[in-house]
């Protein structure tokens, strides 16, 4: 008993009472200097109406449902290729996790704004291939068409710890498995389909799940490359962001709690129909 | 036969040559950053190739100067401030979980480890606002109270869920033993279950370190005073002091702010590796 007193006091403390808390906050009117003015559903309503809020909406779902799939499609076939035993398997392994551990750091989202930019070496690398200067003009990053496009490319980047866990996870298949379905002559695209995809079924869903709920709360990079306001027309302006600025910027505590509770439904909505659409696909050996 | 496998050979070599392109592509933008902190500030975009044809320490003297009077040392002192009471913390009260659960007999056992994993998929925003005012009542805005007090209190349940699993892989008999020797409870977590824990700890602790360093989130919230900036606090404000104008220094501060990773990275990629793998860290 002894040894879980802290984190019985932590989940009340710090977990169950401020979750409550903000449920309730999520109705009044809070500028955090005066007394909560309960104002029933009114923050709801609107949020509904708050153009900065769908913009926000839209952005965010836009990266979670570009940036995630294509992160681990990039992570299982790296961790394919890298599981065909190559040589300096450990180098490459290193190399290709490294962006994943830098990648949230303000640093990385500095880099960034250079890579994307102007006089950036993404452009320079497009020059080389010869695309003409109309293109190799463009600044990525604050063109309002292209600049998520460059975060969720940021977000790709990081591919390298759902990597680790599919190479893991690819390990574990005996190498029987492929060798009998081999001499039934099985082809590699039905080895991969039959096998590899079916045993690694929950590996992918707990990736995707994990994936998808750090993908909500971006903030870093979305701050720190649209300059803490949401870029140029709002076009980074994530759910998270826009969460710290009403309620930091614009002390709007009420409606950045009814922001914080719209979130954690739509996460937990998600995730468990994630969990029944797949449960039909999941492979689990017992 | 012989044209199978050398089929297989070419094919095998084609896959070494894209694996080893698509590393190059993944850490050019690094390289290209640490190259270019040591250029000369006109230069950086004019050559933008990995040569360095001036070579030079500006930025980082420059850097280290600080904007407003504070150390960029200053900046990297604040930040340990921070770290290392969240990775004892982290340590300590996480360890004690993993060995409740991994080893002790209570009524509410099946609860603990759901509710672990619910914490876990809980956006840092739902308890955000009423964390802020409790902090507000107790005084602890702008200081490092807010981020460090809450890790001894095993908040953080990615790594409540690794001590458990490697706790449970440790064999009991050692335990058993002990027990027979007349030794309590506390007794078997200092003396046996922490001293078999070790890689735990180091894999723990590397995360910690790692995470909250790098921590934006919460660091923006609670911490307004240039004075008590941490690393990532200072680069921000680096990025709006000198926007446009010096992005030598910007590069060069980056490079710095990644050092401490980078050495965790290097030295201790297997226990990062490990860390992964058990329970899906997020990295």
């Amino acid at each position: 008993m002894l040894f879980l007193a802290p984190w019985i006091i932590g989940i009340l403390v710090f977990s169950l009472y401020p979750i409550l808390h903000s449920l309730v906050l999520s109705f009044t009117d809070f500028d955090l200097f005066s007394v909560p003015r309960f104002v029933g559903l009114q923050n709801y309503r609107m949020l509904l109406q708050d153009a900065r809020f769908i913009q926000s909406c839209k952005v965010t779902t836009t990266y979670v449902f570009l940036g995630v799939p294509l992160q681990l499609i990039f992570a299982l076939l790296l961790a394919l290729l890298l599981n065909r035993g190559i040589p300096g398997l450990k180098y490459f392994r290193a190399i290709y996790y490294l962006p994943a551990l830098l990648g949230g750091s303000v640093a990385i989202s500095i880099l960034w704004r250079q890579v994307f930019g102007i006089e950036g070496i993404f452009n320079q690398f497009l020059s080389y291939l010869g695309f003409s200067e109309e293109i190799t003009k463009i600044s990525w990053i604050s063109n309002p068409k292209f600049s998520l496009h460059t975060l969720i490319v940021l977000r790709v980047w990081q591919f390298g710890s759902p990597m680790i866990i599919f190479l893991a996870g690819l390990r574990q298949i005996p190498s029987e498995l492929y060798e009998s379905a081999s001499i039934d002559g099985a082809n590699t695209f039905a080895k991969f389909t039959r096998i590899t995809l079916p045993i690694l079924s929950p590996i992918i869903l707990f990736n995707l799940i994990m994936q998808i709920i750090s993908a909500f709360q971006a903030f870093t990079p979305a701050y720190i490359i649209g300059s803490g306001t949401g870029g140029s027309l709002d076009s980074l302006l994530f759910y998270s962001l826009y969460l710290y600025i009403c309620g930091f910027k614009y002390f709007r505590m009420g409606y950045a709690s009814a922001m914080a509770w719209i979130l954690m439904i739509i996460i937990s909505v998600l995730v468990f129909f994630i969990l029944k659409l797949s449960s039909g696909f999941i492979h689990y050996e017992d | 036969m012989d044209r199978a496998v050398r089929g297989e050979n070419v094919y095998k070599v084609l896959v070494f040559i894209l694996v080893l392109l698509g590393a190059l592509i993944m850490i050019y933008p690094l390289i290209w950053m640490i190259v270019s902190s040591f250029k000369p500030e006109l230069l950086i975009f004019k050559d933008k190739s990995l040569i360095i044809r001036e070579f030079t320490l500006e930025n980082y003297t420059r850097g280290f100067e600080g904007v407003g009077g504070v150390s960029f040392l200053e900046y990297m002192l604040n930040s340990m401030k921070v770290v290392i009471p969240v990775i004892i913390g982290n340590l300590i009260s996480c360890s004690m979980v993993g060995y409740a659960v991994a080893r002790l007999e209570f009524s509410f056992k099946k609860a603990v480890i759901p509710v672990i994993l619910i914490t876990m998929m809980l956006p840092v925003h739902a308890t955000l606002v009423p964390r802020y005012m409790m902090f507000r009542v107790f005084g602890w805005l702008n200081t490092y109270l807010p981020l460090t007090v809450p890790s001894f209190f095993a908040m953080q349940g990615f790594f409540c869920y690794f001590f458990i699993q490697f706790m449970r892989g440790i064999p009991r008999d050692l335990d058993l033993a002990a027990t027979v020797d007349g030794c309590n409870p506390v007794g078997i977590y200092l003396r046996i279950i922490v001293p078999l824990s070790l890689p735990a700890f180091a894999t723990s602790a590397i995360f910690s370190f790692i995470w909250t360093y790098d921590d934006f989130f919460s660091q923006l919230i609670y911490i307004n005073e240039p004075v008590k900036y941490t690393v990532t606090l200072a680069l921000r404000q680096y990025t709006e002091a000198l926007e446009m104008s010096a992005f030598g220094v910007l590069f060069a501060m980056s490079t710095v702010s990644l050092i401490p990773i980078f050495i965790f990275f290097i030295s201790c990629q297997k226990y990062l590796i490990e860390g992964i793998v058990t329970t899906g860290l997020k990295g």
